[in-house]
């Protein structure tokens, strides 16, 4: 824990006024401090076991790193994952300071800069920061709190035990004696930080925040006001606004460029070649020519008036059509065997009835409100960057190696994100903009045009799902193939890369919860022409999408309810177990033993929703309730839509019910903002999401081909329901599960209004009559 | 020469006048609340009043508004009070918060307009304006409370 003794030091600083040096002296850590900061780390031990030991620099527990009092009783927490809808900034923050007895009007959060050596895994993905930070940030809290009742025992030549903070005091019971946090910063930064293993947390009946859903975002009055800072929102004295023209097709590159016009429009000042790396290098710049202007209005204009030649490269004939019968033809053919229970070959042949599902979903596009955009500052070999990044840390390093410097001469300011669903997980913008920087010796902001976001973006990957389920003469389900075809994620990484990662096998496909004695997943090779990357809740939404779907269609064949259904094919409360047929589990990068597949709890939000989001009621005609469930993020989730399909097929969504067990947490209302958009994202992607390719090129540009859901076709009404848990239940994500499971839920009720079973997304207009 | 009018105060321009409003007001003016999503008036995060209507910024050109008042979100309110901006926070309405200074604005002009719109008045009205997040159950419910009174 740091002091800081003049609290104005530590006052919110504007970006544009930011320097390396004030953000080291903000933070306590440079010149004039009664205390100055260690550079040993500690790592975390958590009450159950979790993956975050196990993320690149772990989890870091220390006071004296994440927070600082003030003598005017003002305590900074630091925030150090990226903000980008969810209320990480938030809730993190708000754990320490319910754990220290902070009064939450006298915290301020600051904005923690790229340090993953200082401040542990900073990787803002996965739905991870609640469950891998629950219990360091109560440690750093407790920590704290030991520390400012060891100063006042001391203070009053009293026992500790005697002691107690509370509320931003300690208090000595026996004398009446109290002293608040601003008194006591000095003594208690020179008290040592505590061993971890004797801290003594507090007893959950004793929070203040955490479970309460009390405290609002961190952020409320600077967004409602204009004065968030976004990256976008990134000022700089002599900055300069740049666009790119980047290549067309993924892998093509720039033959030569005509810059006359484009330098003769009013504004722009340069025009330059940026450097492109051939493809696929993970997240490096695909190059292409930049235009320097005084605005960025001028440098879009600039930016039309080039005249540029492409090679469009190896992928100039990727077409979005032919691709689909390439992956749904490889769905009908044995694939790479990823999962082998029972004997699929016989049980498929002693089958009464083969019930066979194929369903396609395409690309997606992020488009996140804000789009790609970065400022850098590279000068004298060091290099400075302000953006929404979902990984500083990582930006860091991929900063300092495209520049060839030191990791140490980067500093990676995180502002706000406006929203980021995994886009922002790749650096790229930042890399151009440090580029740019470079080559222009100003500062820089690089913003990418909403075409630009939607045709070169690092998509959601596109699928083709085939599922073969064998029922028995009474109707249970004895086999069930599973067949999955899509470009993996390593292809961005790995040239020819043909093969899912575990990491996406893990996502909906090997970990099927249900209790079938036959089940066999398959994924053949397919090859990527375009650049594929995570989006919210990746692999997860194809996979619920054809599971959920297909559990609806056995229902119809054999003339069950939707819901008995899924319940009946969940089977018995358990624990799931799988065989050495599935090789390199990943189970969200979480141990098993805290972690399980467990088939009990996945039941028990569906029981939970139907109950909540009375399924089975009446409802009028035209109208029909659709389930689905999905365990996602090591977190479980089912959803009930009604929805009501008009005579000329026009979709509205009345009501929407979802039900989370995500262990136990922390910011439940945050819980339900989160819920609520994956309704909407769900029911976007289900609508209208897709992106296609023609000739290698993206065909879609902006919210006219790339519509998104708007406020006049949002659900009339939606119910979040947060399974109660106990404080020693391992808290698990919420980011990204509540969307798998509701296309198909929407899809299983449009069924049940309308008879018509859609097995390919976008719905478009496929239900237009 | 071309002199603006923005939240009260003359600025002046001797630039492209076919400049789109939104980049002076971002870049030349330093008023980065309004926000830039798509450039083409598909999504309304850039939703400024013009003499208290609702307009996209990203295709107003600076010459368009010469004379006439342009209010940004930062000239909402002196104190950031304004009912629409108190229910907000009330509400708890925003997500990442990118595209909310355009939602506000656009419900400031329709309570301007229509001070107890009926729910589909609401979806209506701000159907112009896009959410990726996802908080419209939110946005109607604050709209919904400035118009009863927060």
């Amino acid at each position: 824990m740091n002091i800081v003794s003049n609290p104005g030091t530590i006052r919110p600083v504007t970006i544009e006024k930011i320097s390396r040096r004030r953000v080291l002296k903000s933070l306590g850590i440079a010149g004039g401090l009664v205390l100055s900061a260690p550079l040993l780390s500690r790592q975390a031990i958590a009450a159950y076991a979790t993956g975050a030991g196990l993320m690149p620099h772990g989890t870091i527990v220390d006071p004296r790193v994440f927070v600082a009092i003030a003598t005017d009783g003002t305590v900074t927490i630091l925030a150090h994952r990226s903000e980008m809808g969810t209320g990480v900034r938030t809730s993190l923050p708000m754990i320490v300071a319910d754990e220290m007895e902070a009064d939450w009007s006298r915290v301020q959060v600051r904005q923690a800069p790229g340090d993953e050596v200082k401040f542990g895994n900073q990787d803002t993905d996965g739905s991870r920061s609640t469950r891998h930070y629950l219990i360091p940030m109560r440690q750093i809290g407790a920590s704290a709190r030991a520390m400012l009742e060891a100063a006042a025992a001391q203070r009053w030549n009293v026992p500790v035990t005697e002691v107690k903070a509370s509320n931003h005091e300690v208090v000595h019971a026996a004398s009446g004696r109290r002293i608040g946090y601003g008194d006591l910063a000095v003594d208690a930064a020179a008290q040592p930080v505590p061993a971890i293993g004797g801290l003594s947390l507090k007893d959950p009946r004793d929070f203040r925040y955490m479970g309460k859903g009390k405290v609002g975002i961190v952020d409320l009055r600077g967004i409602t006001t204009g004065t968030a800072r976004y990256g976008q929102d990134v000022r700089l004295p002599g900055m300069k606004f740049a666009v790119i023209a980047r290549p067309p097709v993924v892998g093509g590159k720039l033959v030569s460029f005509d810059a006359k016009q484009a330098l003769q429009v009013s504004g722009v000042e340069q025009v330059i070649e940026v450097q492109g790396w051939p493809w696929p290098s993970k997240f490096q710049p695909l190059g292409g020519v930049a235009v320097i202007a005084r605005n960025t209005g001028a440098a879009i204009q600039g930016r039309e008036a080039l005249k540029i030649v492409w090679d469009d490269g190896a992928n100039a004939d990727h077409d979005s059509v032919n691709y689909r019968s390439e992956l749904e033809n490889a769905t009908r053919q044995p694939g790479k065997v990823v999962r082998d229970d029972g004997d699929i070959e016989a049980a498929l042949k002693a089958a009464d009835k083969v019930v066979v599902g194929e369903y396609y979903l395409p690309h997606f596009a992020h488009a996140s409100m804000e789009t790609p955009v970065a400022t850098a500052d590279v000068s004298h070999g060091k290099a400075e960057i302000w953006a929404p990044v979902q990984s500083p840390g990582g930006t860091r390093e991929d900063v300092a190696k495209t520049l060839g410097i030191p990791a140490e001469d980067v500093t990676v300011n995180v502002t706000l994100l406006g929203g980021g669903f995994g886009r922002k997980s790749k650096c790229d913008f930042a890399l151009e903009a440090a580029l740019l920087s470079r080559a222009v010796g100003a500062p820089v902001k690089l913003t990418w045009t909403r075409e630009d976001d939607i045709r070169h973006d690092f998509l959601h990957t596109v699928s083709a799902e085939r599922i073969e389920a064998g029922l028995d003469k009474n109707g249970k389900v004895i086999a069930w193939r599973h067949r999955s075809a899509a470009p993996t994620i390593l292809s961005t990484f790995v040239a020819g890369a043909g093969y899912e990662a575990p990491f996406e096998l893990g996502m909906g496909l090997v970990d099927l919860p249900l209790q079938i004695a036959n089940i066999r997943c398959e994924t053949p090779e397919i090859k990527a022409h375009n650049r594929i990357g995570w989006f919210r809740s990746v692999s997860n939404i194809p996979r619920a999408f054809a599971v959920q779907s297909m559990i609806a269609e056995l229902a119809h064949a054999t003339g069950r309810d939707q819901k008995d259904m899924l319940l009946e094919l969940i089977g018995e409360p358990r624990v799931v177990k799988l065989n050495d047929s599935v090789k390199d589990f990943w189970n969200y990068g979480e141990p098993l033993d805290s972690y399980p597949i467990d088939a009990g709890r996945l039941r028990g939000v569906v029981e939970w929703v139907a109950d909540k989001g009375g399924w089975g009621r009446t409802v009028p005609k035209g109208h029909g309730l659709g389930i689905a469930a999905h365990r996602s993020f090591v977190s479980y989730v089912a959803t009930i839509v009604e929805v009501a399909v008009g005579a000329k097929g026009e979709l509205r969504v009345e009501r929407v019910d979802t039900a989370i067990d995500c262990g136990t947490f922390v910011n439940p209302e945050r819980i339900q903002s989160q819920l609520e958009g994956a309704a909407i994202m769900g029911l976007s992607l289900a609508k209208h999401g897709e992106i296609t390719f023609k000739n290698g090129r993206v065909q879609q540009g902006n919210f006219d081909d790339y519509p998104v859901v708007r406020i006049d076709e949002a659900p009339r009404i939606t119910n979040v329901h947060i399974m109660p848990a106990p404080a020693d239940k391992p808290p698990s994500g919420v980011g990204e599960p509540g969307v798998p499971p509701f296309a198909p839920a929407l899809i299983n009720a449009i069924f049940n209004a309308t008879g018509k079973r859609i097995r390919s997304l976008p719905i478009g207009q496929q239900l237009a009559i | 020469m071309i002199t603006l009018n923005i939240n009260g105060e003359a600025h002046g321009w001797d630039g492209d006048p076919g400049l789109p409003l939104l980049w002076f007001l971002r870049d030349e003016a330093g008023l980065t609340g309004t926000k830039f999503g798509c450039g083409q008036a598909l999504c309304g995060a850039c939703t400024v009043l013009i003499d208290g209507e609702a307009a996209r910024s990203c295709i107003t050109a600076v010459s368009d508004v010469a004379g006439r008042k342009v209010t940004t979100i930062e000239g909402l309110h002196p104190t950031g009070d304004h009912a629409v901006q108190k229910a907000w926070r009330e509400v708890n309405v925003p997500q990442c918060g990118f595209c909310q200074s355009g939602q506000i604005m656009q419900a400031v002009a329709l309570l301007t307009q229509n001070p107890k719109p009926s729910q589909d008045d609401i979806r209506t009205a701000m159907a112009g304006n896009i959410c990726r997040c996802g908080c419209y159950q939110r946005i109607e419910n604050a709209v919904h409370l400035a118009s009863t009174g927060v």
